[in-house]
């Protein structure tokens, strides 16, 4: 089933006061493969992803298809357990009955073979970034929500694991027959084009669908 | 010039730790035989070396062992019950708002009475052998439940977020997140507490004077003006002291390895 955003409203309040993201935003979302989201900062895109993450509940209208839906996502932040080793942080996710093997994988296919034993500490920026990818991608979800998942990679870097993010590369999605959900938010229009998805342009505050590509 | 003095200590013999701490330790103990001539009176400054012949003399007697035994293990008593009840009331008042209106003020309290004030109370309610433990624990438990609240309550809320999404439920959570979280503020809690249940343990027994206890044999000590015992007993509290806060660091450091703690354990 697809995922459809209904006449979604949402408002930040604190103590700076209140920020409207979304007014009556709607939009329809498809049941598998890789959509790129990109705007200018601050338009709402994080906060659209946290919606679908149910990090956030809708203040008005409704999100249709997400019941049941298992979420995963790289956070704008890697958000690694400091306490854990690299494998660890992917075995987490990945469910505590997945074989080492398997984790380990995850980690081959963000070219970190040979850091499963360290610590976020001792990894570089880029390196817990693919840490974050790469347990996003080992989670048994049908939802992966990446926001700019790419940020602090070199483009050759970061290109090659787009394409194999993509579904036509991807052995998960084979395995899967295809049925996961991508949500990229991404800045950049080539790398959209790696993750060879459908972009929506967005704008806002409150948010609104400038251009679908 | 400086600089070859500088260099002897940073880079000689005088750089290694044991050595320094002989030295000081040398140091410190010709001021004490300098103090002893100087005073010139064995029964208000002993000489360090009456003190240890005393010390021998003690460390040969089963009495001395006995009392030594049965102070650690009362004040270790009082200690690990005071961890473990200021562990779940920290769970408590953290998880329950009820729990932290009703403990919060009065473990506030608690912490601010003087340790004197409890043991003459404790005088009162319990018997001399337990008041140890009772007072080593009214010191250390207020002491980890505001660490280890202090830990729960700030626990990374992204991590928690990370958590959620990933679907971690709450047993793992607990286990992955809060409990790494929270261990280095718990561990330093331990680390204060055993000093604090120590202390306080030993000044409880020289006023309960319990039969077989390190503060009654000091207490005595003192009653007969036997002033190189209350040195000789006075050194071994320091000593065994010293010794509990090594072996804690040591096992605090494996435990925190073991469940993964980071960072420091300064709360």
């Amino acid at each position: 089933m697809a995922i459809r955003l209904i006449d979604v409203d949402f408002t930040y309040r604190g103590d700076g006061g209140e920020r409207e993201i979304l007014r009556r935003f709607s939009l329809t979302l498809p049941e598998r493969g890789i959509v790129c989201l990109s705007g200018p900062s601050g338009c709402g895109k994080t906060t659209l992803l946290r919606l679908l993450a149910g990090l956030e509940e809708p203040e008005g209208g409704r999100i249709e298809g997400l019941a049941g839906l298992r979420p995963a996502m790289v956070f704008q932040e890697d958000r690694l357990l400091p306490w854990c080793s690299a494998l660890e942080n992917v075995a987490l996710a990945a469910g505590g009955d997945s074989p080492k093997e398997t984790v380990a994988r995850w980690l081959r296919m963000v070219e970190l073979e040979g850091a499963e034993a360290l610590p976020p500490a001792q990894l570089s920026g880029g390196m817990k970034r693919r840490v974050a990818i790469a347990r996003a991608l080992a989670s048994p979800a049908e939802l992966l929500l990446l926001d700019e998942p790419f940020t602090g990679l070199d483009r050759p870097l970061w290109s090659r694991i787009a394409r194999r993010l993509a579904p036509q590369g991807s052995d998960r999605h084979k395995e899967q027959g295809g049925d996961r959900l991508v949500v990229a938010v991404t800045h950049l229009a080539d790398e959209a084009e790696a993750l060879s998805a459908r972009r929506i342009v967005l704008d806002g505050p409150p948010l609104a669908v400038a251009e679908i590509v | 010039m400086p600089r070859n003095r500088e260099a002897v200590f940073r880079t000689g013999p005088l750089s290694r730790g044991p050595v320094r701490g002989l030295l000081a330790a040398l140091f410190w103990l010709a001021v004490w035989q300098l103090a002893a001539v100087a005073v010139g009176e064995e029964l208000l400054v002993p000489p360090p070396l009456t003190v240890a012949r005393t010390l021998g003399g003690l460390m040969g007697s089963l009495p001395f062992w006995q009392a030594a035994g049965a102070s650690l293990l009362r004040i270790g008593a009082g200690f690990a019950a005071a961890v473990a009840a200021g562990g779940l009331l920290a769970a408590l008042t953290v998880r329950f708002r009820a729990a932290d209106l009703l403990i919060s003020p009065l473990l506030r309290t608690i912490r601010a009475i003087p340790v004197a004030s409890f043991i003459i109370l404790l005088l009162v309610w319990v018997r001399t052998d337990i008041l140890p433990a009772a007072a080593a624990f009214l010191m250390v438990m207020p002491v980890v439940w505001g660490n280890v609240e202090k830990g729960f309550r700030s626990v990374d809320g992204s991590l928690l977020e990370m958590a959620r999404v990933f679907r971690f439920g709450t047993a793992r959570t607990l286990t992955r997140v809060r409990i790494p979280s929270v261990m280095p503020y718990f561990l330093s809690a331990c680390t204060t507490g055993l000093g604090l249940a120590w202390k306080s343990g030993i000044a409880a027994e020289v006023i309960a004077r319990p039969l077989l206890s390190i503060g009654k044999e000091l207490q005595d000590a003192k009653v007969y003006l036997e002033t190189a015992e209350m040195f000789a007993w006075t050194l071994v509290v320091a000593v065994l002291s010293l010794l509990l806060e090594k072996l804690l660091v040591s096992a605090a450091r494996r435990f925190g390895r073991r469940w993964g703690a980071a960072g420091d354990t300064t709360a």
